[in-house]
């Protein structure tokens, strides 16, 4: 067990590296607007805090340490090369609210990103402004009803999503102060058709899809989808997710939709970062390239600039003081560079090949895939249920098992169609040796979770804690630490 | 194959596997028709050696400059183990911490992360992170109207951000929500107390309440804080971090204190690099925590009664909630929160005390200096803290590309934002600026007021 830092601080211990010289005078600022009593910050050394932040990374599991197949994350190796470059000074120490003129550099980078996106997605404008998938559908399905307004079509208010969705899908709706409604789908993982035709009406802002949907399959009919939703006077989003399985090979403006959001923390790797930052950048058709978000970014005369509302009087306006998260496009913007017009579909191509073949492999090991007469795109789920009803061993328990065996478990419980389900994406950086290293383990918590029920029931064993009191976390909420706690 | 390691034996070997004689055939379940390979505008690949080249001349060709401009940014010493420790592959590489277990560095950290930031803000909770402080505010703002059922109005104070304004209404304007302006006092530059004494109608969710404002002025937030209470509604605070290690925290304001706390973390050990990644940061009262948007980290116990640390109250996140999720928030700002609480660690609280205290002190001495030019004053009658406001007696536009010429970001303009302000410029001196880069500001700026 670590300690806390707090628990190794001592009263008055100061890091002198760190503490500027000189005393400084605040005693023009009124006695009753300062602090009284110091924050209880931390007071280590330097050497105390390098070695306790250091141990602690030491008990992750992390893409650079550990197989990662988690699905719809895209968990690929991250260039070392891409951090490096997107911290030299000229980068990380420029303030935002510069002129342009000072930032023609990063500008144009960023301009390089745009044009790329646009060219593979098939789009006719990009904006880099939102800071993560969510902040994109947010961005998207507000643009979609700024121009709905525009055209003082008020009656729709409602956004279909399939009921494999991601969260964030409906959640974004219901900020945008739109209804949800749900549509089915089938068993063969395709949405259904029937039910869509049925909800579409004057009432129908738009759909959100992801293409290849959650389930880890082609949407076969999607430009039936695409059809049957404008002619409702509805847009079609796109939620770029799943862009892995297909970049370099489909681009999402030719399936027929409006206005699309790509995740750059997934598909141009750049880091998870234990939970972020990540780039959420969106591409729109024509119609909907008046309401793109400011700042954008602009080439006027071989110069650089951003757009700003006055420029773009029908934008759905500001979505961060700044103009997005620029160290974490520099980083997307050289991984494509490297990636270059080849790369792009030897993506897609690998990160599919590798899917296909561990769900073949699995499937001969025993194992029940989701959908197995459909191709794997770069995920597929399976389900546990056999596994579940035989032995009583669940999804979650043969994930901790996993952790012991040297891998991080894949995506489980979502989507949430599929019980006891595993969605399983190697991406296309992983080799041969690792697959197959998975798929063993895998076979190997099967025969455990026959003959060993219990120790696959309270894995993980080899991590440093058991399994979590999750129940004991919401009631007993300790979400601050205090000194005297017990 | 730039991050693919299959060699063609091994990519044979796994056609035969799955059965098909090549990659192609793995993708035949899409419609013919949708395939496109082409792409006219990507360049062909670069290597490593290649792309550094480019980056470094693109990174170069932007040149130096010196800031004298805050704004929302701030440019202050990160201690140089902040970065090497933060981009760690365990800490870049990881994932959100979902799997507990094999999570416990990047879950401990933000719990320590939490348990400062609360301290920092003297509230009760915090969160993991928001994207950054102006999204912040508009979470804080759909969280106090959730928090009161039935109120759909805010009173947002003219002396906060623009840009924070301006974003919040993006984010909450499909939601029913009213945002009222509350103008400022010409001569104070903080919040005028007697026209917001009016605007307290029925529909109040909450009061805004910055400090330092925009203008670097300090608001009077004690009675703002116990008006606002009297009249029913909640307050939300917007407040500079490394500032609080000095200044009066939001949880100590007026008689309760402040409900909602939130701001730019980027102060606290976060580069400018034009803008981002940042993060922001929320703290609240225990007491309206379950309405509280992104990531919590909870301490508990484990299997066999070790402590332990994992995601808690996710009912409130959309992955469970879906459509009545507190926020759509999934991604966070996880890596800066790690370099955060690395800076809090090495610099400790008197550190940033002194950090605080030098880059006030700075722009006191600053203002001395450019306010001894002819043409150059102080435009209001105020305690500021580590950002002030100019007059300067020269066309604002002129200003601005004669003073970059030389080398340096004068400041803030501030006439595209506030109309009687035409002429003003916000300026910042951190601990970083040294006297001589302060004489040569006054140097040009003299120059340059001088000549016209």
């Amino acid at each position: 067990m670590t300690e806390l830092i707090f628990e190794q601080s001592t009263a008055g211990r100061i890091n002198n590296a760190q503490y500027q010289s000189g005393t400084f005078s605040i005693d023009d600022l009124p006695q009753a607007l300062l602090r009284k009593t110091g924050p209880a910050l931390p007071e280590v050394s330097e050497m105390q805090a390098v070695r306790h932040y250091t141990r602690l990374s030491q008990l992750n599991f992390a893409i650079d340490t550990h197989f990662y197949p988690l699905g719809s994350c895209t968990m690929k190796h991250n260039p070392r090369i891409c951090n490096e470059a997107a911290m030299y000074d000229g980068f990380s120490g420029r303030h935002p609210l510069s002129p342009a003129s000072t930032g023609q550099g990063v500008l144009s980078c960023l301009y390089d990103l745009q044009e790329i996106l646009k060219d593979i997605s098939g789009m006719s404008e990009v904006s880099l402004a939102p800071m993560a998938g969510a902040q994109g559908e947010f961005t998207g399905i507000a643009m979609i009803r700024a121009y709905h307004e525009a055209r003082a079509d008020d009656a729709r208010q409602e956004i279909l999503v399939p009921d494999a969705a991601h969260g964030t899908n409906p959640a974004t709706a219901v900020m945008c102060g739109y209804t949800v409604k749900e549509i089915p789908t089938l068993d063969n993982g395709d949405v259904d058709i029937d039910a869509l035709r049925a909800a579409v009406g004057p009432q129908t802002a738009g759909l959100m899809l992801t293409n290849p949907s959650t389930l880890g399959v082609f949407e076969r009919q999607i430009t039936e989808i695409a059809a049957l939703v404008h002619e409702a006077g509805g847009l079609l989003y796109y939620d770029g997710a799943n862009m892995n399985a297909i970049l370099g090979k489909v681009k999402p403006g030719e399936m027929g939709f409006d206005v699309i959001h790509l995740n750059l923390h997934k598909t141009f790797s750049t880091p998870h970062g234990g939970g972020g930052p990540g780039a959420g950048p969106v591409g729109v058709s024509k119609r909907l390239v008046p309401f793109l978000p400011v700042p954008r970014i602009a080439e006027s005369s071989g110069e650089y600039v951003l757009l700003d509302k006055n420029d773009c009087p029908q934008s759905i306006g500001r979505l961060s003081c700044f103009m997005g998260n620029t160290g974490i496009l520099l980083r997307a913007w050289i991984y494509a560079r490297m990636l270059g017009r080849d790369g792009m579909k030897r993506v897609a191509d690998y990160a599919t090949l590798n899917a296909n073949y561990m769900k073949v492999k699995l499937e001969q090991g025993g194992f029940e895939m989701a959908y197995e007469s459909r191709r794997a795109t770069h995920e597929f789920i399976l389900t546990l249920k056999k596994e579940k009803a035989e032995t009583g061993v669940t999804a979650m328990d043969f994930a901790k098992r996993l952790l012991d065996k040297g891998y991080h478990a894949p995506t489980t419980y979502f989507p949430l169609l599929v019980p006891e389900c595993f969605l399983i994406e190697p991406t296309e950086s992983e080799s041969l040796e690792e697959l197959d290293g998975f798929i063993a383990a895998m076979e190997e918590i099967r025969r455990e979770s026959v003959e060993q029920t219990d120790l696959v029931k309270s894995a993980p064993h080899s991590l440093p804690v058991r399994r979590l009191d999750d129940v004991r976390a919401a009631r007993q909420l300790d979400v601050v630490w205090q000194e005297d706690a017990v | 194959m730039p991050f693919i390691p299959h060699t063609e034996e091994e990519t044979r070997k796994m056609l035969d596997a799955i059965g098909v004689s090549n990659i192609d055939e793995l993708f035949d379940e899409i419609p013919a028709d949708l395939i496109n390979e082409r792409l006219d505008y990507v360049p062909p690949a670069m290597d490593e050696a290649g792309i550094r080249r480019l980056c470094k001349n693109s990174a170069q060709s932007d040149g130096h400059y010196v800031n004298f401009i805050g704004a929302g940014a701030y440019e202050h010493h990160i201690p140089a183990a902040v970065w090497q420790v933060a981009t760690r592959g365990e800490f870049y590489s990881a994932y959100t911490p979902y799997q507990a277990e094999a999570s416990q560095g990047t879950l401990q950290l933000l719990y320590e992360y939490q348990t400062m930031m609360a301290s920092l803000t003297a509230m009760e909770v915090s969160n993991a992170s928001l994207y950054e402080g102006a999204s912040a505010l508009a979470e804080a703002v759909l969280m106090s109207v959730r928090a009161q059922r039935k109120k759909h109005r805010i009173l947002m104070p003219e002396t906060i951000n623009p840009a924070y304004r301006e974003t919040t209404e993006t984010i909450v304007k499909n939601q029913g929500i009213t945002i009222s302006n509350i103008d400022y006092s010409g001569d104070t530059g903080t919040i005028d107390l007697v026209q917001l004494n009016d605007q307290f109608t029925d529909d109040v969710a909450a009061l805004v309440i910055p400090q330092p404002n925009y203008f670097g002025a300090l608001e009077q937030v004690d009675e703002l804080v116990d008006l606002a209470h009297k009249q029913g509604c909640l307050v939300i605070a917007v407040v500079n971090p490394l500032s609080l290690a000095i200044l009066k925290a939001p949880g100590e304001w007026g008689e309760n204190g402040a409900d909602i706390v939130v701001g730019e973390g980027q102060p606290l050990g976060i580069p400018l690099s034009s803008g981002g990644p940042y993060f922001g940061f929320m703290c609240c009262t225990q007491k309206i925590v379950r309405q509280m948007p992104g990531r919590l980290i909870g301490r508990t116990l484990d299997a066999e009664g070790k402590q332990g640390f994992t995601l808690t109250l996710q009912a409130r996140e959309q992955h469970i909630r879906r459509s009545k999720a507190t926020s759509n928030i999934c991604t966070n700002q996880g890596l800066m929160v790690t370099a955060a609480t690395l800076y809090m660690s090495l610099m400790g609280p008197a550190g940033m005390a002194q950090a605080a205290k030098a880059s006030h002190a700075n722009t006191r001495l600053l203002v001395e200096k450019l306010t001894a030019i002819d043409g150059v004053e102080v435009v209001f009658n105020s305690p500021f803290f580590h950002e002030c406001v100019l007059r300067i007696d020269t066309p604002m536009d002129d200003l601005v590309r004669a003073i970059t010429a030389q080398g340096i970001i004068a400041g803030m303009p501030l006439g595209a934002d506030y109309e009687g302000l035409q002429d003003c410029l916000l300026v910042c001196a951190t601990e970083l600026r040294t006297e001589e880069e302060m004489d040569d500001f006054a140097l040009h700026l003299e120059r340059i007021v001088s000549k016209e």
